[in-house]
């Protein structure tokens, strides 16, 4: 068991350093963000080597990217080492790969903070930032790829020593993601190809629409891919803290092949408003999004199912004793929970979004930005930081420090998220732009309308800023607390005994990789060959900040 | 592989709402014209100055009793700044960007595009109401983007 300890804490501080990089990135985004929307809201002003356009790429980058993505990376890491068993592991590409994204980071984030790369986090050419920045976000995803190869090597090492054994569910979910994330970033890394020379002053100029193009067969996937994290909490740890189980192997394991199928040939929805993409395109991809919606139904009816079940067993019956009987409580379970409340709001919105029609009504107004916030920013961002509350015991050893802050931290952004998000949405339903310092516009009768709801939106970042002090706090605690006395020990959930097998045809993640390929080559050959075959003019790069 | 009932019915109803909503954008598009913007019709953004008809941006009345508008997007400002239109009568919006991307948004209406450098985009809208129209730059284009709007008065 000594021995057993010893292989647990060498692994462990690979997930740490994961982990607790992500803490920093939320916490430094929280800064950022909780500035800009006084800023916006015109209560502060910003001095001119601060400017609301530097740390709105700050914030985009830390939160959307950052953050997200070595949350992932870790809970992956984590999932995955103690599903598969193994002595001695070779973590030669763990660390590799958290290196890689560290450095990578530590440039773009440089360079941002100098001033040098204002471009936001879609950095749409010819907006042309120094080269570190686009050289530094490469450097990131190569090293998420890194990562995504030690997981590989693992469900090998499980292929070849557990002949005929399904890959634990957990395993299955994560490494889906991850080969959805490589096909999904080979759209970027393309992009990376004609930005970094151009940069450089290699090439004169670049073709705007194919960088455009190439940037949202990344974006929208990107998306995906930070649902398909909180999926993997939701399905196989968030059970365990009510003593459910998960409602079904099979339908979980098609849930993971639906979304590595259907995320990246959706993209052009981000597009619909663009010149130089044909109508029937953009059609193609709204049905596509559409398709996309089926698996977060199904999760919608495996997680209710999964509560059912288990508050069934305790003699809760009906809806409201279901709900009220779950564990709300626990920071844990409490962070998935209200997360999932707001994915409620978040998921309607999208199906706005991907409409064809309703899209001119909303693109790029505000009510985009209240969006993601009730996406990447509820569901996504609350269950990672609830998650990280079970995992940080079990990476550490140590005793969760201050539970009670812990809860009221999640319910402080619960209820910080809302004030936000619901603001913007409406102000964008007023027509207020996204994206701007300010939005007086001279007095204009209309932006006077949207002037009440920036502060108010400005009032839900700060409550969210508070509670992320409250993470970092609790994080912290913990840490420097080392009060010694859980155990390493994770148990993730798994289907009820009576449960059916799930067919053998559901395993093979990296045929369904391939076929993940093809649809994405279909859903762009088409858009990309005529972006080609028109003139291609170049434009020249350009530094408007 | 067995599938719960229920479950059944609710991917049932899921689908069903899903058919219903792509329904009615399909015949909306189809049936009413209704769709984004998608001019495909392509432009030397170097060259936005000297290629007609962006070389004089404005209104102009077209033989038919409606109207055209050519704007040019660039940083920090739209060309023209302000125009006046009749209400009840259809205008073309088209617009180029010789610089980096902009948004073209008119508040409260669903005039809405994106501004990409190397095309043309294109919209229309009838103003049915008289008043001041704002319209915003909604795509970051710099350090100035806040700044960026131009009015219409409908009369």
């Amino acid at each position: 068991m000594a021995e057993n300890l010893t292989m647990v804490r060498r692994e462990n501080r690979l997930v740490i350093a994961h982990i607790y990089t992500a803490t920093a990135a939320i916490c430094l985004g929280a800064i950022a963000g909780v500035l800009q929307g006084f800023s916006r809201a015109s209560a502060i002003t910003l001095p001119t080597w601060f400017d609301y356009y530097r740390i709105l790429t700050l914030h985009g980058v830390l939160m959307a990217i950052v953050f997200t993505t070595f949350f992932i990376t870790g809970l992956s890491t984590f999932v995955t080492y103690r599903n598969i068993e193994r002595n001695d592991r070779p973590l030669a590409l763990g660390w590799l790969g958290w290196w890689m994204m560290l450095i990578g980071t530590a440039m773009a984030a440089v360079t941002i903070i100098k001033g040098d790369a204002s471009v936001l986090y879609t950095f749409y050419a010819p907006l042309k930032a120094s080269p570190f920045f686009y050289i530094g976000a490469t450097i990131l995803i190569l090293g998420t790829w890194v990562v995504a190869f030690d997981l590989y090597a693992n469900v090998f090492y499980w292929r070849k020593t557990r002949k005929g054994e399904k890959i634990p569910l957990p395993v299955f979910a994560a490494v889906t993601t991850f080969i959805m994330w490589q096909i999904a970033t080979l759209g970027v890394v393309a992009e990376m190809y004609y930005l970094i020379p151009w940069s450089l002053g290699w090439t004169k100029g670049i073709d705007v629409g194919l960088s455009r193009m190439l940037f949202w067969y990344f974006g929208h996937p990107l998306v995906y891919f930070w649902i398909m994290g909180a999926y993997i909490i939701w399905y196989t740890i968030v059970p365990t803290r009510y003593n459910g189980n998960v409602f079904s192997d099979a339908l979980t394991r098609l849930t993971f092949i639906m979304l590595l199928l259907l995320s990246t040939p959706v993209g052009i929805h981000h597009q619909f408003l663009e010149p130089g993409i044909a109508a029937g395109w953009k059609i193609l991809h709204m049905v596509n999004t559409y398709g996309v919606a089926i698996p977060s139904f199904l999760t919608a009816f495996a997680i209710f199912a999964s509560f059912e079940l288990a508050m069934g067993k305790l003699g809760k019956k009906g809806f409201w004793q279901t709900a009220t009987s779950l564990p709300w409580k626990d920071p844990v379970f409490a962070g998935a929970g209200y997360g999932m409340l707001l994915f409620i709001l978040g998921g309607f919105g999208g199906l706005v979004n991907a409409s064809y029609s309703m899209d001119m009504l909303v693109h790029n107004t505000i009510w985009i930005v209240g969006h993601f916030h009730v996406t990447v920013g509820g569901p996504v961002a609350l269950t990672f930081l609830g998650c990280a509350y079970w995992m940080i015991p079990r990476l550490t050893g140590r005793t969760l420090w201050a539970p009670q802050l812990a809860l009221w931290q999640v319910r402080m952004w619960f209820v910080g998220m809302l004030v936000m998000s619901l603001s913007m949405h409406y102000a964008g339903l007023l027509g207020a732009p996204r994206r701007t310092a300010d939005v007086a516009y001279a007095g204009m009768s209309q932006s006077m309308s949207w002037e009440p709801y920036m502060l108010l939106a400005a009032v839900g970042g700060f409550l969210l800023f508070v509670s992320i002090l409250m993470f970092a706090t609790v994080a912290l605690g913990t840490l420097l607390k080392n009060e010694k006395g859980e155990n390493f020990k994770a148990e993730f959930a798994v289907a009820a005994p009576e449960a059916q097998e799930s067919p053998a045809i559901f395993e093979h993640m990296f045929r369904w990789g391939a076929v993940a390929l093809v649809l994405a080559f279909l859903a762009y050959v088409g858009p990309i060959t005529d972006i080609l075959h028109h003139p291609g003019y170049l434009a020249p790069g350009m530094r408007t900040w | 592989m067995h599938i719960h009932r229920y479950e059944r019915l609710w991917m049932m109803f899921g689908i069903a709402m899903l058919i219903v909503f792509m329904g009615a954008i399909l015949i909306a598009a189809f049936v009413d014209n209704l769709n984004p913007p998608s001019d495909t019709q392509a432009i030397d953004p170097t060259k936005v100055a000297s290629t007609p008809p962006f070389d004089h941006p404005g209104l102009r009345q077209k033989p038919d009793g409606t109207y055209e508008v050519y704007y040019v997007a660039q940083v920090f400002s739209f060309t023209p700044q302000t125009i006046t239109v009749p209400v009840g009568k259809k205008v073309d919006f088209y617009v180029t960007s010789p610089d980096v991307v902009h948004g073209f948004e008119v508040a409260e209406t669903d005039v809405n595009m994106m501004v990409v450098p190397g095309w043309v985009n294109e919209t229309s809208h009838t103003f049915k109401k008289p008043g001041t129209y704002l319209i915003v730059c909604n795509e970051y284009c710099g350090i100035g983007h806040q700044n960026m709007a131009a009015r219409i008065e409908v009369k």
